[in-house]
This record gives C-alpha cells, structure tokens and sequence, in this order.
C-alpha cells in the first residue's frame, strides 16, 4: 500500500490556461496499492483539474505532442519515463512542471 | 485664380528639378561608398571571412573592457572577429541579440526577415525606429547595427526561409540564432543546423515566459529529440494573438546573445543539454536538465529518416508565419459582412451584438451597443452569463412581439473565435436558451475598421 502523496503541480508556458491561468497546484494524491506513477498522474490531473478541453493536453496515455514534462527540474525522460520512483521517493518535495515549447 | 496656377505649377517643376538634382547625387554617393548596404532577396555564395591576426589600437580602445575579461582576452576577441552568425528573425529575440552581438564585435551578421517594420513591432523590436515603418525588417536592422559598429559586416536578407535554401545559406555560418515565431521555421531551421553540423542558440518569448536551449551543440540533443512531433496547430499561441511585454523577448535575445559570445570565443556554452526558463512575473529562472541526442531522432539520430529538408509547413500543419489564419467553420448563410451589419444598425432592426473576445481586448476598442461575452464562457456555460444571455434574449423577444427568432449577430478580433460561438450558441438555441437566429460578423473588428470606421482601432 503506497500512502497519500503530497505534490507540487506547475503549468506553464500557455498550459497553465488549460487551468483557469493557476500555475501552481498543490494537491494530494490518495493512497493505492502501487507507487504513482507519470500515466496514472495524468490521468488524475484529468480528472480531478482539468475541466475543458482534454484534447489540449493528452493525447493516447501522455502529455500531447509539444509538451514537455518535467520531474524536479529535470526532463521526463531523464527518469525513463518511470516517475513513480521519483514520485514516491521524493514525497512532499516532488515538483511536476509541465511546458509547452515555445 | 488662372494666374495662382500658373504659378504653383511653375513651382513644382522647379522642385521637381530639385529632386532629380539631389536623386542623381545620391545615386553617385551610392556609388562610390560601397558600404551602403544591400538587402539580398536570395542566397547568394559569400566569400571568406577575413581575419586580422592581431587587434589594432582602435579594437583596443573600444573593447577595452570586455578585453579586460580573463573569460575572453584577446585570444577570445579575435575568435569573435572570425565568426559568423545567422539570425533568423529580426523582431523581438533578434534585435537585442543583433544589437550585443554588433557590439561585441562579432566578425559577421547575417540578418534574415520576410517581413516589414510595422508600428505595433516598436514596443518589442528595438533596432527599427518609427521613420523605419515599412522598411524591410533585415535592412532596418542592418542600417542600426552599422551605425553602432561599422565594423561589422552585416549581410540583411530579405526572404522567406524555405527548404530549398536553408542549408545553402546556414552552411555559410558558423552560428545559427533562432529568433523565429512560429513552430515550422523552428523545424526547418533545427534540420538545417543538424544537416549543416551548425550548433543552434534557440530562444522563444511569449507572454510573461521566456525559454532558451542551444540545441545539436557537443553531441547535445537538437529539436526533434526533444519534440519529435509538431504540436497540434490550434494548440499553438503567437504573439498576435497571446500578447508579449516587449522586455520578455529583450532578456531572451541578451540571453542569446550571451550564449553565441560565449560559443564564438571559444568559452563554450553550458545550454546545450538545458533548458533554461525564464518567469516574469515572479522574476525567476530556472534551468532544466534535458535528456541527451536521442538515438531514436528523426534527423540527428542512428538511422535518420530525415536526411534532406522536407515540407515543414505540411509536417506542422500550419503556416511558416506569426499571422493569424482565418477559420472557415460556417455556411455563407451563417455570416454576414461588416457592410451587413452595419446595414442593420443604420435600421436599427432590433438584434443582439454579441463580442465574445476576453475583457482585456474589450477594454482596448469595442463597439457601444455590443454585449461581452468571452468565448470561452460560452463552452464552459458559466451561468452569470448565460443568465445574461438569457435575459437580453427575453427582452429582444418583448421588442420583436410574435414568435420570430430573436437575431443575433456575433463579432470578434478577426472572425474565427467568433465562428467558434456561432456554433456553441447553435447548440444552445431552443434548449439552454431561447430559440435565436445566430450569425457570424465576417472578419470582425478588424474588418470594421478596415472598411466601416477608419477611426476604429487596430490591434
Ligand atoms: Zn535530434
């Protein structure tokens, strides 16, 4: 059983106005039994924040083409795309920003 | 009145006279002071730099202090007069990096733009004054540039950078800045540079944010490995559209310029696996650690798939420019033209105007009889406003008396985002609110400036 997990979401980049233009959300993450990870984050985001247009961020079981995500500064991939290490690892400080590119 | 004539005219034949005198003078001038410059609507092959292989006293004078700097010395001075950078994009990014770059004593400059200086540039482009209105952006740059450091040899192109002549011209730089505004330019420049082995200082400003990266530099990751896949274009915000502070971009093109001073000297930069972003509003940076050169990449990659430059505009989906595209989302009996509808307010015909634009443009210009409803409260439904709606909608019926479908007619910046209500509120007709007959005010605001009311303003 992995217990609730505080953490730090970012939108930026015009991603933010997806989300009434709030960029910072801090929001807790009830328990499951397996560790969180990036697919399961987004669709909580989905569910839980983003309230229009879906089409605008996902696409398939990631972030649409143009976005980047990125895990205590540093670029998604970087983790292998295995957030859930760094999700549960890092507990309360685990910050997840989200950018489109320019 | 015969003789008031006769003798204006004989006055404008003197001036007349004047004119050709001074042409033909300056034409001689021209001739003779080979450094006026001349704006290149092609690629054309340039010849070798050339170096000095010493500084003389004047370069000593006037970059005394950055001489001073054990990080660039006279060694990395002279690195600086041997290199060449291509700026694409003389707007926002590109002037204050063309301006630094000039400064500094770069050797060459080649200053691309399709464009034309235009007064809403100004607050952002700061190489173009308003005497420079309508000047190629390239030339307007270039003329700046000279009058700070003559020295420089500054080549302006007055082109659209296309596959067909963008490898041909970044081959012939040793820099490549990108200070471009729309998603295929960055594509085809990124493809460029990696076919070329150019290493690319790319910077974007939009809004209150800024980014920066120097992409296919050390066995660094370019573009595509980063976005292998072009973004959705209606995804895409620009300038026009989302708003800048001219300063945003001033700090992303010092930034540039930083990174190219430091790559031509011989310094290095540290951007090339990092991604820095830059937040106005809280005043903070940030840099990222990026993944490294994908061996999976579409142009850098182990197996390529992209090994010439293709059609970016089709791979994109969208234009190679910042300007607006216009949306053709109704039927021609869903619109009506500005002269319709300007028609219909003479008559006073009861109606709705309904400007679905945000509050922040309708602070700038509205027209008086015309209700605020942002578009995007119209798809979420929020209730104020269709209790709003719903209310105006009563009152028209009350006007009208039978049972006829109250007209509403719905404007915006430039008629796209109003098509989009036209059909959220087609949707809405007969259920959320009364039945109305709803049309789409062809090409907006902008339309009705351009030929209802020249005193409307322009955004
Ligand atoms: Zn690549």
């Amino acid at each position: 059983m992995a217990a609730p997990i505080a953490v730090h979401l970012e939108f930026g980049g015009g991603a933010e106005l997806l989300f009434n233009g709030v960029k910072e959300h801090h929001v807790t993450l009830p328990s499951q039994s397996e560790p969180w990870d990036m697919k399961q984050l987004l669709v909580w985001i989905q569910r839980n924040l983003l309230k229009e247009r879906p089409e605008l961020f996902v696409q398939g079981d990631s972030v649409r083409p143009g976005i980047l995500v990125l895990i205590n500064d540093a670029d998604w991939e970087l983790m292998n795309q295995n957030a859930c290490a760094c999700l549960t690892a890092a507990g309360l400080d685990c910050s997840v920003g989200l950018k489109p590119a320019h | 009145m015969a003789q008031e004539v006769c003798c204006l005219k004989a006055q404008l034949k003197e001036k007349e006279k004047e004119i050709a005198a001074l042409k033909k003078k300056l034409a001689q001038l021209e001739k003779s002071h080979p450094t006026v410059l001349e704006l290149h609507d092609k690629v054309t092959p340039l010849t070798p730099l050339t170096s000095n292989p010493a500084l003389s006293n004047e370069d000593i004078m006037r970059y005394s202090r950055q001489l001073l700097l054990p990080d660039l010395g006279v060694r990395g001075q002279l690195n600086l007069s041997k290199t060449s950078v291509l700026i694409v994009g003389c707007g926002g990014l590109g002037c204050p990096l063309a301006q630094y770059l000039a400064a500094a004593g770069i050797g060459r400059l080649g200053l691309l733009d399709y464009d034309e200086v235009e007064l809403s540039n100004l607050h952002r482009q700061v190489l173009h004054g308003e005497e420079n209105q309508g000047q190629a952006k390239a030339l307007s740059a270039a003329n700046a540039v000279k009058r700070l450091n003559s020295t420089v040899e500054c080549i302006p192109y007055h082109l659209q950078l296309s596959s067909d002549n963008a490898v041909q011209l970044i081959q012939q730089y040793d820099i490549v800045a990108d200070c471009s505004d729309n998603v295929p330019t960055r594509y085809l420049v990124n493809d460029a540079c990696v076919l070329s082995g150019k290493p690319l200082v790319s910077a974007s400003a939009l809004r209150m944010e800024g980014q920066l990266t120097v992409y296919n530099y050390r066995g660094g990751p370019c573009y595509r490995c980063l976005y292998p896949l072009p973004p959705p274009p209606e995804t895409v915000t620009n300038c026009s559209d989302g708003g800048v502070l001219g300063v945003v971009p001033g700090i992303m093109g010092c930034f540039q310029a930083l990174e190219v001073l430091k790559i031509a000297s011989g310094h290095g930069s540290s951007c090339g696996q990092q991604l820095v972003m830059f937040d106005a509003q809280d005043a903070r940076f940030r840099s990222i650690k990026l993944r490294p050169k994908q061996p999976g990449c579409a142009v850098c990659g182990e197996n390529p798939s992209v090994t010439q430059l293709v059609d970016y505009e089709a791979f994109c989906g969208s234009a190679a420019t910042d300007k607006c595209l216009k949306l053709n989302l109704l039927s021609k009996d869903q619109r009506i033209t500005v002269q319709d509808y300007k028609s219909i307010m003479d008559d006073a015909g009861p109606h709705l105007l309904l400007d679905v634009r945000p509050l922040v443009e309708v602070d700038i210009c509205h027209l008086p009889s015309s209700l605020n409803i942002p578009l995007s409260s119209l798809q979420e439904r929020k209730s104020e406003h269709l209790q709003l709606l719903q209310e105006r909608i009563s009152e028209l019926k009350q006007q009208m008396a039978g049972d006829c479908r109250p007209p509403v007619y719905v404007i915006c910046k430039q008629g796209n985002d109003s098509q989009k209500a036209v059909q959220v509120l087609d949707k809405m007709s007969g259920s959320e609110v009364d039945n109305i007959a709803v049309k789409d005010i062809s090409g907006g605001l902008m339309a009705w400036a351009k030929r209802i009311d020249p005193t409307f303003p322009q955004y």
